[in-house]
């Protein structure tokens, strides 16, 4: 996985009970009709942080972060920002900027007078305006292109106009919906740590929607997961990733071995799952709070899982033997997918260290095996 | 002659009959004498003595126009009212077509259909209709007295109100249309980011929405103002008597003075006070599609 920001930022204010929250969403809902597209939402977002609210199209994160930037109004709840009541404050007057998905650019105004509208728009002094804009347009690297008009521009410099327009007013809290969303993976990649230090430099408190898990991984430093208008799970990267909450967070963040199984022994330090759909048992180094017998799903990340051709030695939990069906090379790594004699298909992905390492082949008898720290076990 | 060359020349053949050639006939006629004959001018050309063609370009008609007061009368008044009539149109056609750019894709069709409906009948007899409404015992006057608003019938038919009525009523559909067509291509998404930025919703209005339809305010202006200038009908059969547009003018030269050379002086006059408009419109509509902005 890439860097995370997570890993970065120094404190940790979710994990203080006495930290005060500098965006507090409380019990929001919306509904369209009969359809709910956000339910009951509670968040706490804390000043500097870069928070991703990630998801499926139609999970609801767009109508969330639509909310915040006040262009809907909440069917239940409320919205506090730097601990005032915002739930009822139009758009023109929050202390909040957004840089829309499509951009928005004023097509009919060039770079400099749409990164200036908003100053003029509070009747800042010209002189400050000016002053504001070229510090903003040199911060986004778009100085020498302040005469053009946007569709003069590329995508990516009208993503760093929008972003700068958005910035200029110093707004408390910044949104962004899909940032990167229209430009290309190099460039994405790109820009996503621009983004950070950017972040970083200026201090605005970021609220980021996306539906690309990867870009969500490397901006944010929490990150919640959205699954039919509710929060499945909130979480540092790492956290989402390592120990998934849910089933859906499981295979949505990342790809994952899911295999079904029952409880046959529950310690308070290990479990034991005996799973059909795999053929074997799991042992799990960790106690997990179930019902004794009860079914459970031991997600297994594709990247934690051993492959050999001669069977490891120790014991026969967590291990597996099956067929190579197929193998992708992806240069870096290879993704192989192993059929087990129950039917199950297994996703194992090796790096490719060695530039002249014995090929594993098609049809090939191949052992698997992981940690006992490495399954994680989900009850839902 | 080539397929593809005869597609081509086709239009210019027809545009060659049936306008240039028209227009250089009417361009000719402003420049003859009138005569007590069939048709009633003399001819440009003449042989005076044996071998020698003279041709015989009398300015006068045009001079007539500038001696008496009557026709640059004329000529302003129809400006005057075809502008008043533009602006009307723009105030009530802008929210009519902000209005169907901001209905539900389903609801917008209806409503255009509505807008257009009014061509399904000839002009002729809608304006009749609205004689039927403004007259001494019309329909509105009746309604009136019957409620006992007024005590004696309301003059409105021959006013200045009258003609302004018709005009803005046959004319609104013209604004309506090409201004619906710029205002829908609008991304909305733009005013959110104006209020976003502070505005409150009438000023993105100003700021962002107005700007942009620019283009689609000034073509829908001059398809109003343009054929406007030189209505005929409208004036005669609402305005009244004392309605004196140009178009008017140009009638009463022709058929009640026969003085086709003056009737012929008022029509290029009108024409060359028209052109720059009309090349205008071509400009912006040229520029429309170009989608610039």
């Amino acid at each position: 996985m890439t860097t995370s920001a997570g890993s970065v930022v120094k404190a940790q204010p979710w994990n203080d009970p006495s930290a005060r929250p500098y965006v507090q969403i409380e019990r929001i809902s919306k509904a369209f009709g009969d359809f709910k597209a956000v339910d009951d939402v509670s968040l706490k977002i804390y000043k500097g942080e870069i928070f991703c609210l990630l998801g499926a199209s139609g999970c609801g994160k767009t109508t969330l972060l639509r909310m915040l930037g006040g262009f809907e109004t909440p069917t239940s709840g409320r919205i506090f920002i730097d601990g005032e009541d915002m739930t009822d404050v139009p758009p023109y007057e929050r202390p909040v900027n957004m840089m829309f998905q499509s951009y928005a650019l004023f097509p009919h105004m060039d770079v400099e007078h749409n990164v200036a509208f908003g100053l003029k728009q509070d009747r800042i002094a010209r002189a400050e305006i000016q002053e504001r804009v070229a510090t903003m347009l040199d911060l986004v690297k778009m100085t020498d292109f302040a005469k053009r008009k946007p569709h003069q521009l590329s995508g990516g410099q009208r993503q760093r106009v929008a972003l700068a327009r958005s910035l200029v007013k110093r707004p408390k809290l910044l949104l962004l919906d899909e940032p990167l969303g229209a430009l290309d993976k190099k460039l994405r990649e790109h820009t996503q740590f621009e983004l950070i230090s950017l972040q970083d430099k200026l201090g605005v408190t970021f609220i980021v929607v996306t539906h690309d898990q990867e870009e969500a991984m490397t901006l944010a430093s929490r990150i919640g997961v959205m699954n039919h208008g509710e929060i499945v799970q909130a979480g540092t990267p790492s956290e989402i990733y390592e120990f998934p909450g849910s089933k859906f967070v499981a295979d949505f963040v990342g790809s994952v071995n899911m295999f079904e199984g029952k409880l046959i022994e529950d310690e308070p330090e290990y479990v034991r799952i005996h799973s059909a759909e795999m053929g074997g048992t799991i042992y799990v180094s960790h106690g997990i709070s179930a019902p004794p017998e009860a079914t459970v799903w031991a997600a297994v990340r594709p990247e934690k899982i051993f492959m050999s051709t001669t069977a490891p030695e120790g014991s026969t939990d967590n291990l597996v033997r099956g067929a190579v069906q197929d193998i992708a090379y992806l240069g870096d790594l290879s993704i192989y997918l192993v059929k087990l004699p129950t039917g199950k298909i297994v996703r194992v992905t090796q790096p490719n260290t060695s530039r002249h390492a014995e090929a594993i082949s098609w049809e090939q008898q191949v052992y698997l095996s992981w940690d006992a720290t490495s399954p994680v076990v989900v009850t839902r | 002659m080539t397929g593809r060359g005869l597609v081509v020349a086709l239009p210019y053949l027809w545009l060659l009959m049936f306008f240039v050639v028209p227009f250089v006939i009417v361009l000719k006629i402003s420049f003859s004498d009138v005569d007590l004959a069939i048709p009633p001018y003399k001819p440009l050309l003449e042989w005076v003595g044996k071998n020698s063609l003279a041709i015989k370009l009398n300015f006068n008609n045009y001079a007539f126009l500038f001696t008496d007061s009557l026709y640059l009368r004329a000529f302003w008044n129809s400006i005057r009212v075809a502008f008043i009539s533009t602006l009307l149109c723009l105030a009530i056609g802008y929210p009519m077509a902000y209005g169907i750019a901001r209905a539900r894709p389903a609801l917008r069709n209806v409503l255009l259909l509505l807008v257009i409906l009014p061509f399904w009948t000839s002009l002729l007899l809608r304006v009749y209709a609205w004689i039927g409404l403004f007259k001494a015992n019309g329909v509105i006057n009746n309604i009136l007295l019957s409620l006992g608003l007024i005590h004696e019938p309301l003059t409105m038919l021959f006013t200045p109100f009258a003609m302004y009525v018709g005009i803005v009523y046959s004319y609104l559909p013209f604004l309506i249309l090409p201004l619906y067509a710029n205002l829908e291509k609008m991304d909305w998404q733009l005013l959110e980011a104006a209020e976003d930025l502070g505005c409150r919703p009438w000023q993105a209005f100003y700021k962002i929405t107005l700007p942009l339809s620019r283009n689609g305010i000034l073509a829908g202006c001059m398809l109003v103002f343009i054929p406007t200038v030189g209505e005929f009908v409208i004036p005669v059969l609402l305005g009244g008597p004392n309605a004196l547009m140009i178009g008017r003018v140009l009638w009463d030269e022709f058929f009640s003075n026969r003085a086709w050379p003056v009737a012929s002086a008022v029509a290029i006059l009108l024409l060359i006070l028209l052109v720059p408009f009309m090349m205008w419109y071509q400009n912006v509509q040229a520029r429309e599609s170009a989608g610039a902005r």
